[in-house]
């Protein structure tokens, strides 16, 4: 059923979901969203399963109007909401009734939120998902990003209308300054100076960064010498970090398959989210983790997530 | 020669993937080897395994932490049959690329037979004489890496790239070929352009092409280009 009207559409607003698997070894990345976090949270704040597709919205966001009832939700970035003109917050279920209009403004922390509808945005499924590709133009909302007069379709909602609302004390703080916990490679043996001055120094977020990596700037990384930036192309894992010739790592995100960088260290997954909210200027550490604390910050996440669930369940009808 | 590390080299590629390195070169047999380990992956799924991505000497496989460990992935990655079947033909025989070179559709070909000495028709010969292998594919969905260019076409990249390059051209670049399945910006030397789609995703089959298949270019005219863009 078509539920919201794209007065405005931000910046860059695509549609995204859990991604786009099983389709790398032809070149398509995985996509999806680059905040896997507040994509969930979002989804389970207007009772989807994590896999329902969302509007993810970049800096700034979109003004939408209600053409039906729809309960839908806003989580990530701190982008300021107002429905009819009225602020309300974000990481709550709202009730919207045909209409209303509902406003997501430019970022005051953070990058990219996640607007969830209640039964998820109905878009078709390609090769097995519903996250936008903008390189090969396909997937999400006809392969682009939204434009004014779209209109977003949303599923069947899974039922019980319930007030879910995140505590505040339990949402992201989105720091200036963070540090990303990474473990060593899979080229760490390119490096040997290399790897004390990564796991040691203060990193600056560029303005030259995307869904495809996030450019960093600082001391430069040197190669062990011998060795040159350059390796036969290889797979890539979302959260690689890339050290081409000029010392200055890159973090891999969503939107390529294949390179042919050396990877110094590769972010764990559960700070993905983090480096997804990353802006220009923002200061970045490199923690040397290893291979069991990893899983065992992973399985932690997971438990995380669920007493979310738990914490934002409060009540009944909206 | 290239090395084929047997067994091959695993190495973590951050919380949920194993890189398997099977040799130390572009090289058909070993890309033969990534191959078979793919196929072997495919042909029996353990509960684990998110997706197994192949390139031109290694694959990525991506697991699920909260179903196996690094240990037990690289213990089945380890145990994988690599050995080839006697007698089995592997790369499905040869897949036909229509090209037509030059003119609108391949505004370099003046320029790369120029740096190499040749003449237009020079290069479309040496072009379309050969059949590459597919190593991998990447950069845009479909695009394939091919190996096999003749020495006597190796021309560098453009100094900056075209903001697009239109789905379907054909380009060299420095010892490479390649097809743009998808308009993308791009540094290559365009020669022609196929009215071939390498890849559309609403078909069931997205892809023409696959890794380890082959695969040959044959000049078509203008007229032949229209009629099998009107067939689809």
């Amino acid at each position: 059923m078509d539920v919201l009207r794209v007065i405005a559409p931000g910046p860059l607003s695509t549609v995204q979901d859990l991604g786009r698997y099983g389709w790398q070894r032809f070149g398509v990345p995985v996509s999806g969203a680059l905040d896997d976090f507040s994509h969930r949270v979002a989804n389970r704040l207007v009772g989807n399963p994590d896999g329902a597709a969302t509007l993810e919205m970049t800096l700034a966001g979109a003004k939408l109007e209600a053409l039906a009832p729809v309960s839908l939700a806003v989580a990530g970035a701190d982008m300021p909401l107002s429905l009819n003109q009225r602020p309300v917050e974000a990481w709550q279920c709202l009730r919207l009734e045909p209409g209303d209009v509902l406003t997501v403004g430019t970022a005051r922390a953070g990058v990219r939120a996640y607007l969830a509808l209640a039964g998820g945005i109905e878009v078709p499924r390609v090769m097995g998902s519903r996250s936008t590709n903008l390189g090969g133009g396909f997937g999400g909302l006809a392969g682009r990003s939204l434009r004014r007069g779209d209109v977003l379709a949303a599923g069947a909602p899974a039922g019980g209308r319930r007030q879910r609302r995140l505590p505040p004390e339990h949402r992201p703080a989105w720091e200036r300054r963070v540090n990303l916990r990474a473990l060593p490679g899979p080229q760490d043996d390119y490096f040997d100076q290399g790897l004390t001055v990564f796991f040691a120094s203060e990193f600056t977020v560029t303005p030259d960064t995307d869904r495809v990596g996030c450019r960093l700037q600082g001391p430069e990384v040197p190669l062990a010498r011998g060795r040159s930036a350059g390796i036969i192309s290889e797979p890539l894992a979302p959260g690689g970090v890339q050290v081409p010739a000029d010392g200055q790592p890159i973090i891999l995100l969503g939107e390529q398959t294949v390179g042919g960088y050396a990877k110094i260290a590769t972010v764990l997954s559960v700070d993905l989210p983090r480096v997804a909210q990353l802006r220009p200027g923002d200061r970045v550490a490199f923690r040397r983790v290893d291979l069991d604390e990893a899983h065992r910050l992973y399985r932690r996440y997971h438990q995380r997530l669920q007493e979310m669930s738990r914490l934002m369940a409060v009540g009944d009808e909206v | 020669m290239p090395q084929v590390f047997s067994p091959p080299v695993l190495r973590p590629c951050g919380d949920r993937a194993v890189l398997m390195e099977l040799g130390d070169a572009i090289d058909p047999a070993v890309n033969r080897l990534v191959g078979r380990a793919l196929e072997a992956l495919d042909q029996h799924r353990p509960d684990w395994l998110v997706e197994a991505v192949g390139a031109y000497r290694s694959l990525m496989v991506i697991y699920d932490p909260l179903r196996a460990d690094y240990q037990q992935v690289s213990r089945h990655l380890a145990a994988l049959e690599l050995a080839q079947a006697a007698g089995r033909r592997e790369d499905g025989g040869v897949v036909e690329i229509p090209v037509c070179y030059g003119g609108e559709f391949g505004p370099d070909l003046e320029m790369v037979a120029r740096h190499n000495r040749l003449s237009a028709r020079q290069v479309v010969e040496l072009h379309s004489a050969v059949a590459y292998h597919v190593y991998m594919m990447g950069f845009t969905p479909g695009f394939p890496y091919l190996g096999g260019l003749d020495p006597r076409l190796h021309t560098p990249r453009l100094e900056s790239p075209r903001t697009t390059v239109a789905a379907g051209s054909v380009g060299i670049a420095n010892d490479q070929t390649g097809i743009y399945p998808v308009a993308s910006p791009g540094g290559w030397r365009i020669i022609g352009r196929t009215p071939r789609k390498l890849f559309d995703p609403r078909r069931d089959d997205p892809f023409l092409l696959r890794a380890g298949r082959r695969l040959h270019f044959v000049p078509i005219s203008q007229d032949e280009y229209r009629r099998l863009v009107a067939e689809g």
